[in-house]
């Protein structure tokens, strides 16, 4: 398959080509790659390719259905907003020395998205193994770009907790060919019964998965990860790293074991996922970095992503089905990508104008940096799931699914969600659009190009909202939208900047006034005492030795759970 | 009389448990890598447990699960060999070479 090899040819051959070439070779490719996948969307689904002519369970097959070429296209646009935006920063202009940063990113680049693509169309559950080690290879020398000791520490943890979630999905990938002697997907589909071998081996492969996508409690790698990465690879891992072993959990639950899966394990991980939005979104709060906190909103939103498990199951069949709830966590999936690419881009270019990104510190940056701001307003709209983003449609998805299946609870989590994320990015403008007296010099230009790459992303996640509309023909928003969906929205922001005053760390002077009312005061000790609880809970859960036992524990529980339905 | 492919997975159950128990309780990320080694080579004895009770007409055992065994030692080595590169660099950068996770819950006063 076309859309495989270009970005793997790409990265050979910008190893080759070396550093002043890298570049060069990766912006051809990165467009090349794009055309291959829209001509392949284009052409519709059901694309299947099968290796050296043999047919599975002897070959392997690669197979591109409707999941596989939406995420595709997807990848593949911002992949080509964070090469356009990674033009200013990881540059060999004439003249200079070849770095190793600008040549090692690039083909890095080219290596995740190559990676991804194979995760996406892989129809075997053993490619997919090899699809997502090649990611989580890709994916560790980011972090560590700039080569300082805290971002190597970091890239160790990850590679390591990713090693020990691979090895649980290799272990699970092989009971299940002991048990059916195949590995193709379909193939799987056809022959699974629940046997306890099934599930010990779906347990095993969905806990490893979890690790490497970092869902609570499993998230210790992500936040010094992605807040310590250079803005452009940041945005790379938390955009699409996730995303990769986030696929996967799909492909198993809804294409491999449908009929093994059950409702309690959904709940299960749907509550995991409900426990990352809470905890994860408060955590986000407290944080006194702006990349910190928009890693800890990534570990938030990984939770939205698994929402839709339970939200899938059709009650009747009792097993997990595709439907509205799966087109959902795809769109919540896109727009995600999108908007949380162009928020850490837009927190790369405030660091890199300020020379830092503390939170509190942020005054002026309206004024000095305006499209950089507007980017992070717009991506922070994306991710509340306020119309017309991509997520405000696929909560519609989910709020449908909730309905006709009366799973009420997961609707007050995804409202309970928007107020959270709608607080912290409340916070985050509020600082920004401070008035100072004397105009903030930056400390080196900002790319324009770089600002448009990370607006352009923003937009993207907003028109994603119209794009889904009128493919999936819910005609949810054109002329639909009322003025309660607007008193929503307002209810949303200002929800969140109430939940902003009563948590935050640093109080801009605009909330400052929250303290003169007599309830203010024990209302804000109250809430500030919470958040340092949840902080505090995070801080034992991300030790090693805790988040270990979590993975057994977690393996363990899913399996009761499998069993249990 | 157990027969030899249980008694390979029995053998199998006991290393992924041995390395697990390495993995968690060890903080050092040298032994850590090692014991993922461990589990590793559990998981591999359980492949080649399986494709030795699915040998059949006549076949010493099944192709398929060696094929895949293979596969997955040259990814094991490569993910040990990409662990053991980073963990060097970190023994070259810091004095010590600890995963203690609260170091970036308290960022560096000034950014690097």
């Amino acid at each position: 398959m076309a859309a495989v090899m270009a970005p793997f040819v790409g990265a050979l051959a910008a190893f080759a080509l070396g550093g002043r070439n890298a570049q060069r070779v990766a912006m051809l490719t990165i467009l090349a790659g794009l055309g291959i996948v829209a001509a392949a969307a284009h052409s519709g689904g059901g694309l299947v390719y099968l290796l050296g002519g043999w047919a599975p369970p002897l070959g392997i097959a690669l197979r591109a259905d409707g999941l596989a070429l939406a995420m595709m296209l997807a990848v593949a646009v911002v992949v080509l907003g964070i090469g356009v935006y990674a033009c200013a920063g990881f540059k060999t202009p004439p003249g200079e020395r070849e770095a190793r940063a600008p040549f090692v990113f690039w083909i890095l680049l080219l290596a995740i998205w190559g990676s991804l693509n194979l995760v996406f169309v892989s129809g075997d559950l053993f490619t997919l193994y090899v699809a997502l080690e090649l990611l989580t290879f890709a994916a560790v020398p980011l972090v560590a770009l700039d080569g300082s000791a805290e971002t190597l520490r970091s890239a160790l943890r990850y590679m390591l907790y990713a090693l020990a979630g691979s090895v649980f999905y290799l272990l699970g990938t092989m009971l299940t060919y002991g048990v059916y002697g195949t590995l193709d997907i379909t193939l799987l589909g056809a022959r699974v019964a629940a046997n306890p071998v099934t599930v010990t081996a779906v347990a095993l492969m969905t806990v490893g998965l979890l690790a490497k996508t970092a869902l609570f409690p499993l998230h210790l790698w992500l936040p010094p990860a992605h807040a310590g990465a250079p803005p452009a690879a940041s945005a790379v891992l938390s955009g699409l790293v996730i995303k990769g072993s986030w696929f996967l959990v799909i492909r198993v639950w809804f294409d491999v074991f449908p009929g093994v899966v059950t409702m309690p394990s959904a709940q299960l991980l749907a509550g995991l996922g409900a426990a990352a939005i809470i905890v994860a979104n408060v955590v986000a709060l407290r944080q006194e970095r702006l990349k910190l906190l928009v890693a800890y909103s990534t570990v938030a939103q990984i939770g939205y992503l698994f929402l839709m498990f339970p939200l899938a199951f059709d009650a009747g069949a009792a097993e997990i089905g595709r439907g509205g709830a799966l087109t959902g966590g795809l769109l919540q999936a896109i727009s995600h990508a999108t908007a949380k690419a162009a928020m850490f881009m837009a927190a790369g270019l405030a660091y890199g104008a300020l020379g830092h990104d503390r939170i509190a510190a942020l005054a002026g940056v309206a004024r000095a940096l305006p499209l950089t701001v507007l980017t992070f307003a717009l991506a922070g709209v994306a991710l509340m799931g306020l119309p017309p983003s991509g997520a405000y449609v696929a909560k519609k998805l989910f709020f449908d699914a909730a309905g006709s299946s009366g799973q009420w609870w997961w609707e007050l989590v995804l409202d309970t969600g928007g107020l959270l994320t709608a607080s912290y990015v409340v916070l985050v403008l509020a600082h920004a659009l401070v008035r100072t007296d004397a105009p903030i010099a930056p400390r080196k230009p900002v790319p324009r190009i770089a600002e448009l790459a990370a607006l352009a992303l923003a937009i993207a996640s907003l028109a994603l909202g119209f794009v889904a509309d009128g493919a999936l023909g819910l005609d949810a928003l054109w002329g639909k939208l009322t003025l309660s969906d607007l008193w929503s929205a307002v209810l949303v922001l200002a929800g969140g900047a109430a939940i902003a005053a009563a948590f935050a760390r640093d109080l801009p002077q605009i909330f400052g006034g929250a303290g003169r009312f007599a309830f203010g005061r024990p209302l804000r000790a109250a809430a500030v005492a919470v958040g340092g609880a949840f902080a505090g809970a995070d801080g034992i859960l991300r030790r090693w030795p805790v988040a270990s036992l979590a993975l057994l524990a977690a393996a363990f529980a899913f399996g009761a759970a499998l069993l249990a339905g | 009389m157990m027969d030899t492919a249980t008694l390979f997975g029995l053998c199998a159950a006991a290393l992924v448990g041995l390395g697990l128990y390495a993995f968690i309780v060890n903080p050092q990320p040298l032994r850590k890598i090692i014991a993922f080694n461990v589990i590793g080579s559990g998981v591999f004895v359980l492949v080649g447990a399986v494709a030795y009770r699915g040998g059949a007409a006549g076949w010493g055992g099944d192709p398929v699960p060696q094929a895949l065994l293979i596969t997955g030692l040259v990814v094991a080595f490569c993910a040990s060999a990409l662990a053991i590169a980073l963990l060097q660099r970190l023994a070259r950068e810091a004095e010590s070479v600890t995963l203690a996770s609260d170091a970036p819950a308290a960022p560096p006063a000034t950014p690097e």
